[in-house]
């Protein structure tokens, strides 16, 4: 099949209609856009780089990047530690490896919408309750306070997405011949020894392919954000994307809700390639 | 091979682990049967009775037969028009080793970086210009947003068929689109389940673009969902009765199929 064949072309018109009306024109229809003062439908004068200065000072803009990048930051080490951690559990020889896969991976299934209200249920009944039992105050008005609020983000965040990466890194260690396991402990290798040598090592690369999955699901991260403290207490708890939607729809204010998209997009797109590039240098290292 | 005892400590820690997993769905279920006043006097507890007017009540508010439907449809024809779509365009890209080609394929690679909030405003925006703001468009939209991880899947796969099979088709008379549709297609099928699973997880799931394109009318499951609970967001005997009718379908449908779940989800995010 050649460029010139018409076939080649009709394979491709539907999802190059797709991917161009959908993706690549709205990216550079808002992207101009964010430099004049459209409201939605149109725009009369053309304002520079006003609304990216105006972003500098916005607070609540920043505070939610700031929030955004701690909460991923977090999500990522307990993330990648509780997947590898769950997946060499389930790859020992033990009766129940099937059902817990299953188990560990059901809640990624259900929407984050769905999951989010039922921890806000946990957090604030369950907890309060068990709180209450056990005269421990710190359980009590869980997603009231900013701390709690975050640390519930990453508990949902974790109990969703472990057995996604716990998959991942299931692949990996399955790939690892047990032929070298085996000869390292001829060699008098300790459990520690042969983790920390061999199977670490090995599964490098899923290293690489969770951290990019994490890093930049958790920096989109929408629903569960709205589920769970819809960004409260007083917009403490409101990440990036929340924030960008609230700015557009709520506020109606269509031109610097693009211009905050417009970094949002620069910011993922920096933090995805410096990643991929630096995990793959490592890899050769290795 | 491990120690005996050894194995049991860690059978017994994966149990536990396993349980506590399960914990908040145990939780939304045992207070799903309770009264309101239950719930207040004690989350910890089993119900007295096991009501069931809880799950009437929000079965009728949540309209779930409706949403229900526009899920499935919505889910069903998109991911359809996704597999084949990108399937098309995965074989053509493959079978067309050019310059071209290939930057057709990293230009579809690399629009999985754009986080859809950069692109939601002008998108709702000129969408609604054309007055395609509702299923019509929303599959449309889908069909944008995940053709290129199912083109990349396609293409990959695509490495393992032969060429010779191309060649034998032609020969025997069949056109390109016939030998893609009767040879290819069918050699694509183990690939196709995974972009079918991928894809049906984050579409079936999907709430923002949703809340933006269709009313309440028109409302998928987690749309509604988000409605339903605003409504009752203290009376936790609904709310929680509701939550459980919404993930049914999800559970059933793991259980019959959370083999391929599993391989399909672990193959997309090996490659």
């Amino acid at each position: 099949m050649r460029n010139r064949d018409l076939s080649f072309w009709l394979f491709l018109t539907p999802v190059l209609l797709g991917l161009i009306l959908v993706v690549i024109v709205p990216l550079i229809y808002g992207t101009i856009f964010s430099f004049t003062d459209w409201n939605g439908l149109s725009a009369t004068t053309f304002v520079g780089f006003e609304h990216y200065l105006n972003l500098l000072h916005d607070e609540e803009f920043i505070d939610a990047i700031v929030f955004t990048i701690l909460f991923s930051g977090v999500s990522i080490i307990l993330l990648n530690f509780l997947g590898l951690s769950l997946a060499i559990l389930v790859t020992r020889q033990i009766k129940t490896n099937n059902m817990l896969r299953t188990i560990f991976f059901m809640p990624n299934l259900i929407g984050g919408l769905i999951l989010g209200f039922i921890w806000q249920f946990i957090f604030i009944s369950v907890f309060g309750d068990i709180g209450e039992a056990l005269q421990i105050e710190a359980m009590q008005g869980w997603l009231s306070t900013t701390s709690t609020g975050f640390w519930g983000l990453v508990i949902l965040t974790c109990w969703q997405m472990a057995g996604y990466i716990m998959i991942i890194y299931i692949a990996y260690l399955q790939n690892i011949p047990s032929e070298l396991i085996e000869a390292a402990k001829i060699d008098g290798a300790n459990s520690w020894q042969r983790f920390r040598n061999i199977t670490f090592p090995l599964v490098a690369p899923a290293f690489t392919v969770s951290m990019f999955l994490t890093l930049s699901t958790s920096f989109k991260i929408y629903d569960q954000n709205l589920s769970l403290t819809n960004g409260g207490p007083f917009e403490s708890t409101q990440m990036v994307a929340m924030e960008i939607v609230k700015t557009a729809f709520s506020a109606n204010e269509m031109a610097y809700g693009q211009a905050k998209a417009v970094v949002f997009f620069i910011i993922v797109s920096i933090i995805a390639l410096t990643q991929v590039y630096y995990n793959k240098k490592r890899e050769v290292d290795m | 091979m491990e120690s005996k005892r050894k194995l049991y400590i860690i059978e017994i820690v994966g149990v536990l682990l396993g349980l506590l997993w399960l914990s908040p769905f145990y939780l939304m279920l045992v207070n799903a049967f309770k009264t309101k006043k239950e719930i207040f006097s004690g989350v910890l507890d089993l119900p007295e009775a096991f009501t069931t007017a809880n799950f009437v009540e929000a079965y009728i508010d949540l309209d779930f037969t409706a949403s229900l439907f526009n899920s499935v449809l919505i889910t069903v024809v998109s991911v359809g028009i996704i597999i084949f779509c990108s399937s098309m365009a995965g074989y053509a890209l493959a079978r067309n080793k050019s310059k071209l080609s290939g930057a057709l394929l990293l230009l579809f690679v690399s629009a999985m970086l754009i986080p859809f909030q950069s692109v939601m405003i002008p998108l709702v925006s000129l969408f609604g210009q054309v007055e395609m703001l509702n299923r019509a468009g929303l599959i449309f939209m889908y069909l944008g947003f995940g053709c290129s991880l199912s083109i990349f899947l396609y293409h990959g796969a695509m490495t393992g068929i032969s060429k010779s099979l191309d060649e034998a088709a032609i020969i025997d008379g069949a056109n390109k689109f016939q030998t893609f549709i009767h040879i290819i297609f069918p050699l694509l099928k183990p690939i196709s389940v995974t972009v079918g699973i991928l894809n049906v997880i984050w579409i079936w799931n999907d709430y923002l673009l949703p809340s933006l394109i269709l009313g309440e009318d028109n409302a998928t499951i987690p749309l509604k969902m988000f409605y339903f609970f605003g409504q009752y967001t203290k009376q936790w005997h609904l709310a929680l009765a509701g939550l459980t009718i919404a993930i049914i379908p999800v559970i059933v449908g793991y259980f019959f199929a959370q083999k391929q779940i599993i391989k399909g989800v672990s193959e997309g995010a090996v490659k």
